[in-house]
């Protein structure tokens, strides 16, 4: 169908504009640094046309990868494989589809290195699209890992005042928990002598080396969702990023580690995932319950929020491992519907604070009287956030818990309270920065959302009200991929099951 | 037998002879004409390597023996001279400017580089315990005078005088476990040994151990690192980035080749000594990299920790091991001659500087430099995609293949902590306010340099020639 290598051309389009950055706008005057972001913009916008290309031509009745490239490269059985499917893809309209409104979102709150900002946004997208496109584990590793270089230098040089704190617990974490999923790579590819995932998902795995690959994978994908009690990272970097560098993090890196189970721990280690399911199960209703409840004591509108996105995350590990339809589905709707709420919440965050530099909760108040439009764009996030139906919130929250109900009860009923929480946490905040009267003297004079901001937020905000009401087009991509890979695993778990059976 | 009979030609030491013969007439050179030579003595030196490297691939595919056996010429062999060639020849570019400058200016820092190599040359091709002994401490010996070369710096004659008393130390071990193999195998040469050590007889484990004391000494292995950073630090930088490359090749290539055919059938025995070595140096290099704020200084705490990766790779003890170990130690060399330009380029006002804090802010004023030394120091730590990360690939393959699985989970958490120190590099350099712009960088170590940045970033895109060349050398050790 296609002729052109249409997923490298999107995986490597942004590293292209980076090279364009360095070359064009060189020199840190006013005129260098506009080039810069409108290089950036421009790769962006273009790259998120390509891979629309690929949502037209994608064939969502196919469990198969599609737009699968493959070259020789490291070795025999480590190849340059790409390919997507209903689970990488929708992740990867996302990334592409927020870049380009990350990009105008630091249009003018970044003055410094505007080119070498460009240059680390442009290579950070390379590798998230390569991550969600790589069809071998060394190559998702390299790209996996390698997003840690741009963002590590995102967070220290254009971040808050504990930048180098938080740049380097957030690198440290990561590449902590990575390395041992590396090993696991290795184990994986002198078991099948391979690393292609295609081949490895239909590779059976013994029984106990499933439980440590498992367990390190986990390592990994844990840190990177992150899991409660590997989590502290993560407010941690979201406060000292730069706006868009937070909602990078929140609406994309976050995702890679829901991905990876939904890639390797399911369908690799289908054995070694039904023993640990309770496990994660408790980590997930901690995860929901006790940052729901640390967001409720924050100060800063940046950590309330990262915190509220740890909570949210233990939605989707919770449906990912409760591998029901509806709990696989409603976790990958939940993915994607973080990814766009979450990055709006930052890019609403990053309005005031481009204002007033402080996320103080305590600095606003009253904001509704001078910033109306403002007022209205916050709420449809915040409301999104808590779950209110008509949301994208509501549904991926509505199918983890209906998914997990079937397996097990107690977790259902214990995250639910979750979702009570979440409207406390989030609406006290929007009470505490909106509502009341507008006393402060320096909120006094204040503007309202300018075109720029709006250009940024409103499409969102369609979004968002979209999937709220009409969450088919997710749900319908992934919907094969999805169903495959839950039949995958019963298979898998009742051979075990009835082979047990016998011998008693 | 005479000397023209098959077991002792000629041909195959040819670019030894050459390299030999023409360093003579360099040292006649110089000491007749006199230190007005010294530039054009290093041009010619650095084209004898050129052409030594030449002859060394124009000689017969396969594997050639000559002496009896005492000198090997096979794929392996082939592969590290390369390296140990390009590594002596770039060392050589990048110490142009240390002898221009009038109070550093002598010929013989070439000629001592040269007679180095040869030995390297020997040691990489010994066949016997003799031949391992002659290259060893010709190459040495040449390192003793070359570390001590700035006669006027206290610094540099306390590095010099360090490194022979320990050598000289090393090397008596050394010796009393080749002593000790000969008593009880009856031969020296490794073909012989591995005949003869099938079983791990207690008189033979014992001369195994001193043999390789000696050789870890040499690699800078701990617990025989102690001399390292005292000689890093005190030797002139280019004297540092030559120990820290060529040496390194040499002295791992004699390693591997010593315990994986001369002892191929006690692996059981050396495999416990080299995990416990490989375990001790990540960590050490690891840990007390933390501390220092002399980049030399965390240079060599860093070559400790590589040189224990590399080992991780030998310790499993196959051809994925051997590989691995070559892969590891063509992109260390890489990395590390990138390194040695750029702290050869830290000069501010002709001085030369070497405090971390004196990179302060360098990505403001020199951002290239500053990004291609990020993107080694990411390659160090082993971050993909860059090279570093492949040699780690390699090596812990190997380790995970041969079911070394502590090891290779302490590895890969001691490079998390080497993480961070390389990381607090890059702070320096991204995070924290410039001082002021440094000298312009001389034209030799920007092309160095770029070499090795273009080398250890775009590795990714095409990896397969280095590692084919690897595996085919790793398996005519087997």
């Amino acid at each position: 169908m296609t002729t052109w290598p249409i997923l490298s051309v999107t995986t490597f389009l942004p590293a292209v504009g980076a090279i364009l950055v360095y070359l064009l706008a060189r020199g840190g005057d006013e005129s260098a640094n506009r080039t810069a972001r409108w290089i950036a913009l421009w790769t962006t916008l273009i790259t998120f046309a390509v891979s629309l290309i690929l949502v037209a031509r994608f064939d969502p009745a196919s469990t198969d990868f599609q737009f699968v490239e493959k070259a020789s490269w490291l070795a025999t059985g480590i190849t340059y494989h790409m390919g997507v499917d209903g689970i990488s893809l929708p992740l990867l309209i996302l990334t592409t589809a927020i870049m380009p409104l990350c990009i105008i979102a630091s249009w003018r709150s970044v003055t410094q290195r505007v080119g070498e900002y460009m240059m680390a946004f442009l290579i950070l997208e390379t590798l998230m699209i390569g991550t969600f496109s790589a069809l071998d584990l060394v190559l998702f590793y390299l790209f996996f890992e390698g997003g840690l270089i741009p963002m590590f230098l995102i967070i220290g040089v254009w971040g808050g005042p504990r930048r180098v704190y938080a740049s380097f617990k957030f690198f440290l974490y990561t590449f902590l928990g990575s390395v041992l999923m590396l090993l696991a790579i290795m184990a994986l590819y002198w078991n099948a002598g391979t690393t292609d995932i295609p081949t490895l998902m239909h590779t059976a795995v013994p029984r106990s080396m499933q439980t440590w690959a498992w367990i390190a994978f986990f390592a990994s994908f844990a840190v990177k969702m992150p899991m409660w009690p590997v989590h502290t990272w993560l407010p941690d970097a979201h406060v000292e990023a730069p706006t868009a560098g937070s909602v990078i993090l929140a609406a994309i890196l976050l995702k890679m580690g829901g991905y990876g189970f939904l890639r390797f721990s399911l369908p690799m280690f289908p054995l070694a995932s039904h023993d640990f399911a309770p496990f994660v199960f408790t980590l997930s209703v901690i995860a929901i319950i006790y940052t729901s409840l640390v967001a409720m004591m924050q100060e800063d509108m940046k950590k309330l929020i990262a915190y509220s996105s740890v909570a949210h995350m233990g939605f989707v590990t919770m449906g990912i491992f409760a591998v029901t339809t509806q709990g696989v589905a409603g976790g990958m709707f939940q993915m994607v519907s973080h990814g766009i709420v979450s990055g709006a919440l930052f890019l609403c965050v990053g309005v005031v604070y481009d204002r007033m530099h402080t996320r103080e909760i305590a600095a606003y108040g009253g904001l509704v009287n001078r910033m109306p439009l403002y007022a209205l764009t916050f709420m449809v996030f915040t409301m999104a956030n808590v779950g209110l139906p008509g949301t994208s919130g509501f549904v991926g929250e509505f199918m983890t818990l209906l998914g997990t109900f079937k397996i097990s009860l107690p977790t259902a009923f214990f995250a639910t309270t979750g979702v009570i929480l979440s409207a406390c946490y989030a609406l006290w905040l929007y009470r505490k920065v909106v509502f009341g009267a507008l006393v402060k003297p320096s909120l006094m004079s204040i503007k309202d959302l300018t075109f720029r901001e709006c250009v940024t937020l409103f499409p969102l905000i369609a979004l968002t009200i979209l999937f709220g009401v009409y969450p088919k087009p997710v749900l319908d991509m992934s919907a094969a991929s999805v169903q495959q890979l839950v039949n995958n695993y019963q298979t898998a778990v009742t051979a075990v099951k009835a082979a047990a059976l016998t011998v008693q | 037998m005479s000397f023209s009979s098959a077991g002792y030609q000629l041909q195959p030491v040819l670019p030894e002879l050459v390299l030999a013969v023409g360093a003579m007439v360099l040292l006649m050179i110089g000491a007749y004409r006199g230190q007005g030579t010294t530039r054009l003595i290093t041009t010619l030196a650095v084209c004898l390597l050129v052409l030594t490297g030449v002859l060394e691939l124009w000689l017969p595919a396969g594997k050639l023996v000559t002496f009896g056996g005492s000198f090997i010429v096979d794929d392996f062999a082939r592969f590290l001279k390369i390296l140990a060639l390009i590594a002596s020849a770039a060392t050589l570019i990048l110490s142009t400017e240390y002898l221009s400058q009038p109070s550093t200016r002598n010929f013989e820092f070439s000629i001592l580089v040269l007679l180095s190599t040869l030995g390297m040359m020997v040691l990489i091709s010994a066949g016997d315990l003799i031949s391992l002994y002659l290259g060893l401490e010709l190459m040495s010996l040449a390192l003793y005078v070359v570390a001590a070369s700035q006669r006027d710096n206290a610094k540099s004659s306390e590095a010099g005088l360090k490194y022979f008393v320990l050598g000289a130390l090393s090397s008596g071990m050394l010796l009393y476990g080749a002593s000790l193999i000969y008593g009880f195998t009856g031969t020296v040469s490794f073909a012989g040994i591995a005949a003869a050590a099938t079983t791990g007889s207690i008189g033979i484990v014992f001369g195994l151990v001193f043999l390789l004391a000696g050789l870890c000494f040499k690699v800078s292995a701990v617990p025989f690192h102690m001399w390292t950073p005292d000689v890093y630090e005190g030797a002139p930088t280019p004297v540092t980035a030559f120990f820290a490359s060529a040496p390194k090749v040499a002295a791992l290539a004699v390693f591997t080749r010593a315990t994986l055919t001369a002892f191929p059938g006690i692996v059981t025995q050396w495999q416990q000594i080299l995990v416990f070595v490989a375990i001790a140096s990540m960590a050490l290099g690891s840990f007390a990299a933390i501390g220092q704020s002399n980049i030399k200084r965390l240079m060599a705490y860093s070559s400790i920790g590589h040189m224990g990766f590399a080992l991780v790779g030998l310790a499993a003890g196959t051809v994925e091991g051997a590989q691995g170990v070559l892969v590891y130690i063509a992109i260390y060399v890489a990395m590390t001659l990138g390194t040695f330009s750029i702290i050869l380029a830290m000069k501010r006002n002709g001085q030369a500087v070497e405090q971390i804090s004196d990179f302060a802010g360098l990505s403001r004023t020199n951002p290239l430099l500053a990004f291609t030394f990020a993107m080694l120091l990411f390659s160090l730590a082993g971050v993909p995609p860059l090279a570093g990360f492949f040699g780690k690939w390699y090596v812990f393959v190997a380790a995970i293949k041969a079911n070394l699985f502590t090891l290779a989970v302490i590895g890969v958490l001691t490079s998390v902590v080497g993480a961070f120190y390389y990381l607090s590099i890059v702070k320096v350099m991204y995070f924290d306010q410039p001082l002021t712009k440094l000298d312009p960088v001389r034209f030799e170590l920007r092309t160095v340099l770029a070499v090795a940045g273009i080398f250890n970033i775009f590795f990714f895109a095409y990896p397969g020639p280095l590692v084919s060349v690897a595996t085919a050398a790793a398996k005519s050790l087997f």
